[in-house]
């Protein structure tokens, strides 16, 4: 038994019941009484751990009325607990108090499947603006998807800020640049901002609803589309979910093939963000340079997979695409061009004192901060939290091709910055291994669906960072419920946090140091 | 500064010129798409994108059209923070709800005459989310749409074709 769930157990005696039916075998998932979730958090809390999901789950196909879930992590440990709730009026007591992601996982459980966190400080909607029709929520059985849905009067009461010299600047949804819509209101005093208000869910798109509908095949490419920069990482967390619970196991050469594609994701993103960085200090060159170097990436992805970005080549129990002797060799002389233009860039970009000057102590996380918010990935790394999940809760190839971890602790801009460059020459390290140690054979594995009323989770290190999926089949072994937790939907809320008393002009690059994920939070 | 110059030089100038088949395009349009341009919009064309809903794989695609190897401006097409003085919107995702008023003031800040390019696969019916409760599908379900470019992203170099073909 692992640490987490010895003290559960022994909290909850027998008031803790283990679900026979929740694989991998290691992620547990305890059944305990409505009444003792808040003391199961509190628990938790004690012991170090950090929220890492909660949702909701409709099970009145099973006839048992509505199940709550959280989930717990600390270092390689995970933990699931479950409150079971009755189909009619069904509540919970909210464990925001304890953990502050809660604060909008609850909302959102609130506003989607209509199930209330009681003690709940919050409760305007979230993700479902104030215009939509009362009563309605998706994400339950009952809800009909093809029903257009009316809209209402409605406004979202923003909190404000007054004094002498306060003003608020709205922004969004649609932004000045090529980027996501979102609002982000402010109230500023002078230049300096006293507070951030995000208002998301402008690209909601029932996605989890829309899982529901789809066989476990086709499940791959919806969760492909979660995030487009994240196609690969949300493929595989899907992936990996669904294998768990259907038990199946894809040849080494697919998992190794699949974490190739997963690091080249990584140096893509990471090129595009440390140059749309530098470009909001005003130092266009590297924008420049690195575009044209991520730009070669993804034809080299294009030549080697067909598609630019991966998309839709990780599938349950195998990858669709096998690599070439003449593909290998294709990468490592790619690799290594890359290697030497990138390195020559990062000394340039090192060396500029304008840069520096903009990027250090500018929009801070502590670490103290980071680890309440229970921040993940690389916005974690830059705060000072030692957490990678290839390290951590690896899947091969990363129980033997080892990640160094990255960690820094200034929390600013600029460490937000350096771990990725960091991470962008640990993955060309991590690549040449993968090739070098490419297992020979077939890279496909039969697929049956899971039994029904089983559930399976997965988590994967993304370049944002963790990705968690949680899939429960139904009745007639179809999807019944898919969670998505993208690592944006808790990093948001660091940005919210590391923007105070920075000037308005420095927002857009702290935003841009972070570049959470819009459509991965609003699904 | 020197390494600057250094870089500058040892890369110079990486803008290919268009894959045969749109350059052919290119070339069809030729006096005649320069003379819509010199008319229309005074020799540069400017965009303003909106993203009513997309996943994000189609803003990568847009964004590399302002990478040193597509280059866009060469052809003097320039994005624009505000719609006010844009000549086209290149519309992505399928709409969301959330997303249908903003998009509408959107098209109605944008002065006349004005085209809207619907781009991916879901700009032009819905894609993989299709309709629901909260994605309204393709972009003309909500404003007038011109032109559609398929593709999940399109490449840049299918939304480059799928610009100039709008000027013809
Ligand atoms: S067309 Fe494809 S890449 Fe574009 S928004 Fe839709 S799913 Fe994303």
């Amino acid at each position: 038994m692992s640490g987490l769930e010895n003290v559960m157990v022994s909290l909850l005696k027998e008031d803790a019941k283990r679900d026979a039916g929740q694989y991998p075998l290691d992620v547990p998932l305890y059944h305990i009484p409505c009444e003792r979730f808040v003391e199961a958090a509190k628990a938790m809390k004690n012991t170090g751990a950090r929220l890492a999901a909660q949702w909701a789950s409709d099970e009145t196909l099973f006839r048992r009325g509505f199940g709550v879930f959280a989930c717990y992590a600390k270092d390689s440990e995970y933990l699931i607990v479950k409150a079971d709730l009755p189909e009619n009026d069904p509540t919970f007591p909210s464990i925001t108090k304890k953990f502050v992601p809660a604060y909008r996982f609850e909302r959102q459980i609130k506003s989607l499947m209509g199930i209330e966190p009681t003690g709940h400080p919050d409760l305007r909607p979230w993700i479902k603006h104030e215009d939509w029709q009362k009563g309605v929520y998706p994400l339950r059985k009952s809800f009909d998807v093809k029903q257009p849905l009316k809209r209402i009067k409605g406004e979202y009461q923003f909190i404000k800020a007054d004094g002498e010299g306060v003003y608020e600047i709205p922004v969004g949804p649609v932004h000045a640049g090529i980027i996501e819509p979102g609002h982000f209101r402010f109230q500023a005093v002078g230049e300096d901002i006293i507070n951030l208000e995000e208002k998301l869910g402008y690209v909601h798109k029932g996605i989890e609803k829309r899982f529901e509908t789809m066989s476990w095949m086709d499940g791959a490419k919806l969760a492909g589309r979660v995030s487009g920069d994240s196609t690969v990482a949300h493929s595989i967390a899907y992936c990996r979910a669904v294998e768990a619970i259907s038990k199946t196991n894809p040849p080494e050469r697919a998992l190794w093939l699949r974490a190739l594609m997963l690091e080249r994701e990584r140096i893509a993103n990471h090129l595009g963000d440390l140059g749309a960085i530098a470009n909001d200090a005003a130092f266009a060159f590297i924008l420049y340079q690195f575009s044209r170097l991520k730009e070669h990436i993804l034809r080299t992805n294009y030549k080697l997979f067909g598609h630019r970005f991966m998309m839709d080549k990780v599938i349950p129990g195998s990858v669709n695409v096998d690599l070439t002797s003449k593909g290998r060799d294709i990468i490592l002389k790619e690799l290594e061009l890359f290697e030497k233009e990138f390195e020559r860039l990062v000394i340039i970009y090192d060396e500029n004192p304008s840069l520096e000057d903009r990027l250090r102590g500018t929009g801070i996380l502590t670490s103290e901060k980071a680890k309440e918010l229970c921040v993940v990935g690389f916005v974690a790394r830059a705060s000072g939290q030692n957490q990678d999940l290839r390290i951590q809760s690896p899947f091969p190839p990363y129980d033997r091709i080892i990640p160094k971890i990255r960690v820094l602790n200034s929390g600013d801009v600029h460490a937000r910055a350096w771990v990725r460059i960091e991470e962008i020459r640990d993955s060309i390290c991590i690549i040449r291994e993968i090739l070098n140690t490419l297992p020979d054979g077939n890279i496909v594995a039969g697929f049956n669906p899971p039994l029904p009323d089983r559930s399976g989770f997965a988590v994967v290190e993304g370049w944002r960072g963790e990705t968690v999926y949680w899939v429960q089949s139904g009745p007639d072994s179809e999807i019944n419920r898919c969670m998505v937790r993208d690592p944006s939907s808790v990093n948001w809320l660091a940005l919210e946090e590391a923007i105070h008393g920075n000037i308005v002009p420095d927002f857009p690059l702290c935003n841009k140091s972070f570049n959470q994920s819009y459509s991965g939070n609003d699904l | 500064m020197l390494r600057i110059l250094h870089q500058i030089f040892r890369t110079g100038i990486v803008t290919e010129p268009l894959p045969p088949e749109v350059e052919k395009g290119v070339e069809v349009i030729g006096a005649k798409l320069e003379e819509a341009i010199m008319r229309r919009f005074r020799r540069s064309l400017t965009i303003r994108q909106v993203d009513a809903g997309s996943c994000n794989g189609c803003e990568l695609e847009i964004h590399a059209l302002n990478n040193p190897i597509y280059n866009c401006e060469r052809f003097g097409i320039k994005f624009t923070a505000s719609p006010r003085f844009a000549d086209i919107l290149l519309v992505t995702g399928p709409v969301s709800m959330n997303m249908e008023i903003a998009l509408k003031r959107t098209y109605n800040a944008t002065p006349s005459p004005k085209f809207v390019i619907a781009v991916g696969d879901c700009g032009c019916n819905g894609g993989i989310f299709g309709e629901s409760y909260a994605s309204l599908g393709g972009i003309s379900k909500v404003i007038p749409v011109d032109i559609v470019i398929h593709g999940c992203p399109p490449p840049p170099t299918a939304i480059l074709k799928g610009i100039l073909k709008l000027m013809e």
